[in-house]
């Protein structure tokens, strides 16, 4: 009798706390969407923003964002999976692996602003890459490296052994071993991990202030040319993004209208990024069963 | 004589798991390993297709020779070791994949990809395996949807699949239910006509019934090996004896 009352206890706690969090962040969701979304439109979404009137939009922020998450994903997920593979499948067990992980496990939790900072003086700087989408994309690799690393080697620590063996005693080489059995197994994993990453480029703003820059230039959406100083495309440009777009605005904005754009430039962050988890959960599942033939 | 081993040590680490293995297997037989649980038929067995390998801490001494030719030698390629020597395991371990995908697929990252070939080579190996007239019309279902006796059959044509020699089989009946069990005991029968087959048992009854001949160990050291009939009706070790007549182990 007494154990069934601690049990209901116990259920009605977790109960109201999970309703409080779930409530927490519906509110959340609903105040910035019902604040933003009236603000939202076609030309809002695709215009410039502008400095002292009223109407600007957030065009180039948003496509600086989307460029951004690219390029970062670009370096972050292959350097992510291929140092996973090798903690977990070729590292030694010695004290020279400990303390790699143990150095990966320090930096997956330094605060943004120091690892901005570590940007701004090593490769805005020394490297001399100036205020410039690369710099912004290496400073979120180093930001997004260490939890890359740590998901991938972890799913594929969770493989089970037998398929393991079962591929290597088909006679395939470690490495096709890993590509072609344990990797598919452990993809679900990693696309979950990507998609982390992926939210928190979209969110951060501190590690970028000082490596993306606070400004834009004017951007020519009809010269695609990578080289040239004006091209969307060029990564060596300053780029704001939109998160960062959000806290300048909201700290220094001058336009009248400044706190709707903030709203609605939010609207959009929140949007984006739940576009882009639906996204990638959709086609890592695509890919899963195209790998896997399952149901 | 296709396997041929010499004075095999083998140590995890500092446990001395192998004791002076000598051993010989005729080609295409059934041998059967039996033993008491911790006695070193896994690790023997293993050590057929250099699975140890992969176990940090593995030393080996002596030879293996398999259709000749050291196996641990310096210019052994453990791929095409494996692939001459498969390998059935305990649990059925099917990829997460269809019927077709799970045989095609050691041919497949060998290099072979032409679609006449690998239908043929698909067919070929479930025939072989009894599994063809089950799952014929059903070849891109998961594999995962097969019975357990159906999914331990499947890894057999899987192995058969890449077109091995030797094919090793740990224990690979026991999570199976009596009618799966009597199916891979006749398809072991059968296999034995192109195959040379090492088994791992912990069921006398089915050395008994399915082995040509039959190696029992006690702690790490061969103790009696011989052609099952003899081994079973008059074993000259007395610790034979013991064991077969259900006093220990
Ligand atoms: N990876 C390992 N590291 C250290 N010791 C091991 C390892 N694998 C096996 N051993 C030891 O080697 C001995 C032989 O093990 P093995 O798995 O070959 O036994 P087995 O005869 O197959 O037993 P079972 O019938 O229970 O499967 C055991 O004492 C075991 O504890
Ligand atoms: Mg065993």
């Amino acid at each position: 009798m007494r154990a069934k009352t601690v049990d209901r206890i116990a259920t009605a706690v977790i109960v109201c706390v999970a309703g409080f969090i779930i409530l927490l962040l519906a509110a959340l969701l609903g105040y910035l969407l019902v604040r933003g979304l009236g603000h939202i439109s076609f030309d809002f979404l695709t215009s410039a923003p502008q400095a002292l009137k009223a109407g600007g939009g957030i065009g180039p922020q948003l496509f600086n964002s989307v460029f951004l998450l690219v390029l970062t994903m670009i370096i972050t997920v292959p350097l992510g999976i291929g140092a996973g593979i090798y903690m977990s499948e070729y590292a030694k067990d010695n004290k020279l692996t400990a303390f790699i992980r143990l150095i990966v496990e320090v930096l997956s939790s330094f605060p943004s602003i120091v690892i901005g900072l570590f940007g701004l003086l090593v490769i805005v700087n020394t490297f001399g890459f100036g205020y410039s989408l690369l710099s912004g994309a290496l400073a979120l690799t180093i930001f997004n490296l260490p939890m890359m690393v740590r998901l991938t080697e972890q799913s594929l620590r969770s493989v089970p052994k037998e398929q393991k063996e079962a591929g290597l005693a088909l006679g395939l080489s470690r490495w096709k071993t890993i590509t072609s059995v344990m990797i598919p197994v452990a993809l679900p994993s990693i696309v979950t991990g990507s998609i982390l990453a992926a939210g928190r480029v979209f969110g951060e703003a501190a590690a970028l202030l000082f490596t993306a820059g606070m400004s834009s230039p004017r951007l020519d959406f009809s010269n695609w040319n990578p080289l040239s100083p004006t091209s969307p495309l060029n990564p060596m440009r300053p780029a704001e993004t939109l998160a960062v777009h959000i806290w300048k605005i909201n700290s220094e904005g001058l336009a009248p209208d400044a706190p709707e754009i903030a709203a609605g430039a939010s609207a959009v962050l929140v949007i984006m990024v739940l576009l882009f988890n639906l996204g990638a959960r959709w086609l890592g599942r695509v890919v899963y069963r195209k790998l896997t033939a399952s149901k | 004589m296709i396997i041929e081993i010499d004075k095999l040590q083998l140590y995890y680490t500092d446990f001395h798991a192998l004791k002076n293995v000598n051993l010989s297997i005729p080609e295409r037989s059934v041998t059967a390993f039996i033993g008491p649980s911790g006695c070193g038929k896994s690790t023997l067995l293993r050590t057929l297709n250099r699975m140890n390998d992969t176990i940090p801490g593995v030393r080996i001494e002596g030879k293996v020779d398999i259709q000749g030719r050291d196996i641990y030698s310096s210019d052994m390629e453990v791929e095409f070791l494996r692939k001459k020597v498969g390998m059935v395991f305990q649990q059925p371990n099917p990829f997460p994949k269809s019927i077709y995908d799970n045989v095609a697929y050691g041919p497949r990252l060998h290099g072979i990809s032409k679609k006449s070939e690998l239908d043929a080579i698909v067919e070929k190996s479930l025939r072989s395996a009894s599994l063809w007239n089950e799952v014929k019309d059903v070849l891109k279902k998961s594999a995962w949807s097969l019975s357990g006796g159906q999914q331990q059959r499947l890894c057999i044509a899987r192995a058969l699949a890449v077109e091995p020699e030797i094919l090793l089989m740990d224990e690979s009946t026991s999570a199976l239910d009596p009618i799966s069990t009597t199916k891979i005991e006749e398809l072991t029968r059968e296999l034995c006509q192109n195959y040379t087959i090492v088994m791992v048992t912990h069921n006398m009854h089915q050395a008994a019934r399915i082995s040509d001949r039959t190696v029992f160990f006690l702690n790490g050291e061969v103790v009696e090996a011989s052609d099952t009939q003899s081994l079973f009706s008059n074993p000259v070790d007395q610790r034979t004896e013991d064991y077969i007549s259900g006093r220990f182990g």
